[in-house]
């Protein structure tokens, strides 16, 4: 178990700087999901961890030893690639205790540990097959057997189910939970996708372009975004956005400026009735996307197109609805995308407004 | 199914079929046929002899020779080329400019023709005007005499052949190392393995087929090393240089035993033969990992 710290860390390829003042602190055990689009340096912040890659500036530390010219194979750190990484010409035990060979641990106890872990993820009968012959979840159990079996005190997975099907994915998922929750490991986790980090982090660092938009916990980066990049990210769909220009009808009272304003596809309302009170959008039924127990509509209003998700809900069939967002769940962000918490007072606006105040 | 439908095929694919009867298959067979005849490419007529003209060639001390000549400029050839070609292409697998252009400039030789290679090292090689003894001679060693002493003239046809191969082994373990994904690597160093591990337990294995690719392709090519000789030593001095191909070209056109010629082109066949077989099993029990 390990607690990892990143401080000042930049990295440059060339003259191409992909991280700058990069500062973060992964918790001792926690399950921690580094999430973003392509390119955004979640990646090649995962390798310097694991010294595959050789940071430009700042110090790495695990635990209270700073790892900056410790090599990979001394940091006590495990991978799992995206691609597996097995070694082609070695069966399935030679992969898992390579590892082992290498540190000199003796036969007899290399053989307990390839037995054990092997009954752990379900490879005992494959142990003497080698890697071609398996199939992509069994292949990625054999890259978590090879981690698992040096006991490392850092796990890292670096998009390790983005190969595999669907319903494997989903499978694998839990079983990762269920991995973690056991060995009480601390692991890092890389992922583009969004659902995946909030499924199974306990911690997820959004990243963009090199910089940390957020990191928080799951129910937090819903609930409480720090910014725009981080609201239109996380939620499936993600949060709805737009430019203030193109809001009607919304009276507000503060004295910051304000960008844009946002709403949770699911928090708004289908054709309320009178007694619901929020801001309300008119517009057209795009697409519905009807996967059972929601419903997703996309929405073309005169602000932009827009997403409403409802639960347990009849099809709506009319074409055009009326969208209500109650007060109380719109966000607002400043010209700069940043969050604006307090100080807004949101109201419908009067019609009959003419010589007020 | 119409006629049409049913011929069609065996249209498309005849123009192959024919090419290769005309020139591959028949000229083996009338080999074969040849190797039981005693003639001499001109007269009407051609005597059968059976088996005779084998008898006599592995009678013939000068055939062991040549044999003798051809297994020890194969093995020379074929493991210094792949020896060193590896070494090479472990050093120049980077990407720099540097390295760009040392695998271009040993990989010139194999664009060139053998006769211009093999002229240029016969005056490289020559004992009293050559560079090499020049070389040799500034160092202050004694100078050799290269193509004209028996117990130097097949190992200055290594020589050249090395050189000539090189370049294109060398390039083809480079395209081999560069199919390794670079994730292995990494992998191997989390797992802390030392380089020579890497480069034992991983690397080579993952390269055998390459290896074994190349060692055949040397082989077979060294087995019928032919233009060096011709060019550079006429298979002298005192038959130190004569191979297994020289020899039938000897025999077939200067001394117009043709079927005597043929019994020899017949046993290099059986060579060439075996070796190809043992290099398809060991592919494909031994190599063929993926």
């Amino acid at each position: 178990m390990a607690k990892i710290e990143l401080r000042n860390i930049s990295k440059k390829f060339k003259d191409d700087t992909v991280i700058q003042n990069l500062n973060l602190t992964i918790k001792d055990g926690s399950f921690t999901v580094l999430v973003g689009p392509s390119g955004c340096g979640k990646s090649t912040t995962l390798r310097m961890v694991a010294g595959l890659e050789q940071q430009s500036g700042g110090d790495i530390w695990i635990d209270d030893k700073c790892v900056n010219d410790t090599p990979p194979g001394l940091r006590d750190v495990a991978m799992v690639f995206q691609n597996y990484a097995l070694y082609p010409t070695m069966s399935v035990r030679g992969n898992i205790e390579f590892g082992l060979k290498n540190r000199g641990v003796a036969k007899a106890d290399r053989d307990k540990l390839v037995k054990d872990i092997s009954e752990i993820v379900g490879l005992a009968p494959y142990l003497d097959k080698k890697p071609q012959s398996l199939s992509g979840g069994q292949r990625q159990r054999v890259a978590l057997a090879r981690a698992m079996v040096k006991q490392p005190k850092v796990f890292i997975l670096d998009e390790p189910l983005s190969n595999l099907d669907a319903k494997l994915r989903g499978q694998m998922r839990t079983e990762l939970i269920q991995l973690h929750k056991r060995l009480g490991t601390t692991f890092v986790y890389v992922t583009h996708d969004q659902v995946e980090a909030m499924s199974m982090g306990d911690e997820i660092v959004v990243m963009n372009k090199g910089v940390i938009q957020q990191a928080d916990s799951p129910m937090k980066l819903y609930n409480d975004p720090e910014n725009l990049f981080t609201a239109e990210f996380i939620g499936t769909p993600a949060m709805n956005t737009m430019n203030m220009k193109d809001v009607q009808g919304l009276d507000i009272q503060t004295s910051v400026s304000i960008g844009f304003m946002g709403f949770r596809p699911e928090q708004a309302l289908l054709n309320a009735g009178p007694e619901a009170r929020g801001h309300v959008i008119e517009g057209e039924i795009v697409t519905r996307e009807s996967l059972g127990a929601e419903q997703i509509y996309q929405i073309r209003a005169r602000g932009g197109v827009f997403f409403v998700k409802t639960f347990l809900a009849p099809l709506e069939t009319a074409d055009r609805v009326k969208v209500t967002i109650p007060y109380e769940h719109l966000f607002y962000f400043g010209l700069g995308g940043e969050r604006l918490r307090s100080g807004i007072e949101a109201g419908a606006r009067q019609l009959v407004a003419a010589g007020g105040v | 199914m119409t006629l049409w439908t049913k011929l069609r095929p065996y249209g498309m694919v005849a123009p192959a079929i024919i090419v290769f009867s005309l020139f591959f298959i028949y000229p083996i067979f009338y080999m074969i046929y040849l190797s039981m005849f005693d003639w001499n490419f001109v007269s009407p007529t051609k005597t059968f002899v059976g088996l005779q003209n084998f008898r006599d060639l592995l009678a013939e001390e000068d055939f062991r020779k040549v044999l003798s000549n051809t297994t020890i400029y194969t093995v020379l050839t074929v493991t210094l080329t792949t020896g060193l070609a590896l070494l090479l292409a472990l050093w120049l697998n980077k990407k720099s400019l540097f390295h760009g252009f040392v695998q271009g400039a040993i990989f010139s030789p194999h664009i060139i023709s053998l006769v211009s290679i093999s002229l240029l090292w016969s005056w490289l090689m020559d004992p009293e005007y050559g560079l090499l003894n020049w070389v040799i001679g500034l160092a202050g060693f004694d100078k050799l005499q290269w193509l004209s002493h028996p117990s130097t003239a097949l190992v200055s046809l290594v020589m050249v052949a090395v050189w000539k191969g090189l370049g294109y082994n060398a390039l083809v373990f480079i395209a081999g190392l560069q199919s390794i994904p670079a994730d292995i690597y990494e992998a191997a160093s989390l797992d802390r393995s030392k380089p020579w591990t890497t480069f034992t337990k991983l690397i080579l294995p993952m390269l055998s087929p390459t290896i074994f690719f190349l060692v055949i392709i040397n082989m077979i090519g060294s087995f019928q090393v032919f233009e060096t000789i011709a060019i550079m030593t006429q298979g002298g001095p005192i038959n130190s240089t004569n191979t297994l191909v020289y020899y039938i070209y000897e025999y077939g056109f200067r001394f117009f035993k043709i079927g005597y010629a043929s019994a020899a082109g017949v046993i290099l066949l059986v060579i060439v033969g075996i070796l190809t077989i043992i290099y398809f099993k060991l592919l494909s029990n031994r190599v063929h990992y993926r």
